[in-house]
């Protein structure tokens, strides 16, 4: 069965299949090479990447929850100068699409980064995270105002021309169709729908919050309704592709979200399962679709009856 | 060292250990189906994920690896939270995923070297003492809460001397510390070495000596974890100028991948 997809537009992105690695659950790829073929997968999104390297928030950073995880690492990375320089020579580039997702607490700096990552033949996408609810200063404006989400989208629109630009967008808004939108008309190619919920878990035996943060993101299966809402909003308010993620757990879900109308979908917190389950993930896709008698995910994507 | 695979592996036996006084505390030896590697060091440890864990527990829990034969893989653990818990109820037949080998081990040197082991922290040395090629130059200091024979020291008595040490009364661990100075001073006298595994306060006592007394010692780490492989950062602990790789000083560093043995003057347990 042909799975493969091409998020369209003016720099389409051609995929394999519709199955991508979230940014900050697959590390930087090479850490889940023991473990499946990198390049049977549709894309990979790499770890969160800022201008200098941050040492991230105290620990602890993550905290499991029913059904789901909180984490509040705080974007610890090496910066992108030592992403470009020694990670991504390792990844296997002219094979895999590699996205880079990229964070900034201001338009410049994404600007600063789209340039940085333009200049590399290595990269396919860039992956705009403006939703970040980690990091106490700023991230979280950029999501929640479509005018900031807007500025942002075309900074890096402006400083990358020649890269494919998905926006990833937060859940934690009143009205994300309308962030869509603004993010769309900015000229961003796709979306990436799901960040992290906005949450907290607390010990009743210490009194103590169990992130040091006290606020982190709820990612897993917990949050898949939620995902599935906020897509389907999306799909039905811009015509660009949208990349479905949050909670993904099983090629059923993940054909859930191509049905309300995602074009391909990014697994995160799935990889914790176990380090080989987006490449099985990608072996189990065809079987679900058969089961269903669905013979390609064009007859799937967006058929929702409602 | 084997490159470390992931796989379902099917549970042979679950069997319970001693018996202990409190109610919530168990302890059990788990019998798992070799898995495809079979090179490991001791110190390494391995994620299992009992299918049994659902959707409702994400995470894998990191166990040390003990025990490997050409039938059979054995680790021990004490049930603890929820994780444990539902481990303590698998059955021969039941799936489990593991992925391992992980981390780095021991150091192994033909020098006399004090194994420090608190509570189930004794697992990793299982695997060490029998390994080991000069089992004469080990020795183990023990301390534990439950009775002894809650936990798996069997094996290690059959190769070398272990001093046990019960904490059960207010100033057992006054005992344990005093003897834990002495016995690390004696080994530096030697240039011998020092390996520590068990629950943060005693590894924080051991650092504290091995500083003080200037004792080459390693300690090893049993931070919590979700991947086990690097990526989720959420195992980080700090480590100090101290650290071989220069762009790693005074950084986070992943306790699963750099670790779980660290030198103790390399990282920061504050
Ligand atoms: C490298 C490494 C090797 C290890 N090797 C071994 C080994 O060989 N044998 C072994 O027994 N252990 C070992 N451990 C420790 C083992 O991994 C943990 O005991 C296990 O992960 C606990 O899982 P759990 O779900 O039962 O406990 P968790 O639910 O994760 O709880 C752990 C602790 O938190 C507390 N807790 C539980 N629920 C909550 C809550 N809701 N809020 C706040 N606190 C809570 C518990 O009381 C407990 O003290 C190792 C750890 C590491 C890192
Ligand atoms: C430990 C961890 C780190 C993450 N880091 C990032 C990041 O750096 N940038 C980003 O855009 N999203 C990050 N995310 C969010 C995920 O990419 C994803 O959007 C979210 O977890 C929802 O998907 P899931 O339920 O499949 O995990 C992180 C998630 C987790 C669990
Ligand atoms: S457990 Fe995920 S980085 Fe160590």
């Amino acid at each position: 069965m042909d799975l493969s997809v091409t998020l369209a537009g003016e720099r389409p992105l051609h995929l394999k299949n519709p199955v991508i690695t979230a940014s900050g659950t697959f590390g930087y790829g090479v850490e889940f090479a023991p473990y499946g073929d990198l390049t049977s997968l549709g894309a990979i999104v790499v770890k969160g990447l800022s201008l200098k390297p941050r040492s991230g928030n105290p620990t602890p950073r993550i905290a499991e929850t029913t059904s789901g995880m909180l984490n509040a690492v705080g974007l610890q990375n090496d910066g992108v100068e030592n992403f470009v320089r020694h990670t991504l020579p390792r990844l296997p580039w002219q094979e895999l699409p590699v996205i880079a997702n990229i964070y900034a607490t201001e338009p410049q700096d994404f600007a600063e980064l789209g340039a940085i990552l333009a200049a590399e033949e290595g990269i396919a996408a860039l992956e705009v995270n403006i939703s970040c609810p980690n990091v106490k200063q700023g991230g979280i404006l950029f999501g929640q105002d479509p005018r900031l989400a807007a500025a942002v989208t075309k900074a890096v629109r402006k400083a990358a021309p020649n890269k494919h630009l998905m926006v990833k967008l937060s859940p934690n808004v009143t009205d994300i169709a309308a962030i869509a939108r603004a993010v769309a008309d900015a000229g961003a190619d796709s979306l990436a729908c799901i960040n992290t919920l906005s949450g907290m878990a607390v010990d009743v035996r210490s009194r103590r919050p169990r992130l040091a943060n006290v606020i982190g993101g709820l990612s897993g299966p917990a949050i898949k309704p939620v995902a599935l809402r906020c897509v389907w909003q999306v799909c039905n308010a811009v015509s660009i592709p949208v990349v479905g993620l949050g909670g993904i757990a099983s090629a059923e879900d993940a054909l859930e979200f191509i049905l309300v109308g995602a074009s391909a979908v990014q697994v995160g917190t799935a990889n914790f399962f176990r380090p080989d389950f987006a490449f099985d993930l990608v072996r189990e896709l065809p079987k679900a679709c058969e089961k269903l008698g669905v013979h390609s995910l064009e007859e799937l994507r967006g058929s929702l009856r409602v | 060292m084997s490159q470390p695979a992931s796989s379902l592996l099917t549970v042979l036996d679950l069997v319970p250990f001693g018996q202990s006084n409190g109610l919530d505390t168990q302890f059990f030896a788990l019998r798992l189906e070799r898995p495809s590697w079979t090179a490991w060091k001791p110190g390494q440890f391995m994620m299992v994920r009992p299918t049994s864990f659902g959707l409702d527990l994400p995470w894998g829990r990191p166990f040390g690896i003990c025990h490997m034969t050409a039938q059979h893989l054995i680790c021990f653990f004490q049930v603890v939270g929820r994780g444990t818990q539902r481990m303590a109820a698998l059955k021969s037949g039941d799936k489990v995923q593991v992925w391992g080998p992980l981390g780095n081990g021991f150091a192994m040197e033909d020098k006399p070297t004090l194994l420090l082991a608190g509570g189930m922290g004794i697992v990793p040395f299982i695997g060490y003492v029998h390994e080991h090629h000069q089992p004469w130059n080990l020795t183990m200091l023990f301390g534990h809460r439950q009775p002894l024979n809650c936990y798996p020291v069997d094996s290690i008595n059959e190769r070398i001397t272990v001093d046990s040490l019960r904490e059960s009364a207010v100033g057992d661990l006054d005992n344990l510390i005093f003897s834990l100075r002495e016995r690390m001073a004696d080994v530096g006298e030697q240039n011998g070495l020092v390996l520590a595994c068990g629950p943060l306060p005693f590894l924080k006592t051991v650092q504290q000596f091995a500083l003080e007394l200037k004792v080459r010692t390693q300690l090893s780490l049993e931070n919590k974890m979700a991947c086990g492989v690097g990526a989720c950062l959420g195992c980080v602990c700090q480590s100090t100028e101290n650290y071989p790789v220069a762009a790693k000083r005074n950084w986070p560093v992943q306790v699963c991948t750099h670790g779980p043995v660290f030198w103790a003057d390399q990282i920061s347990l504050d």
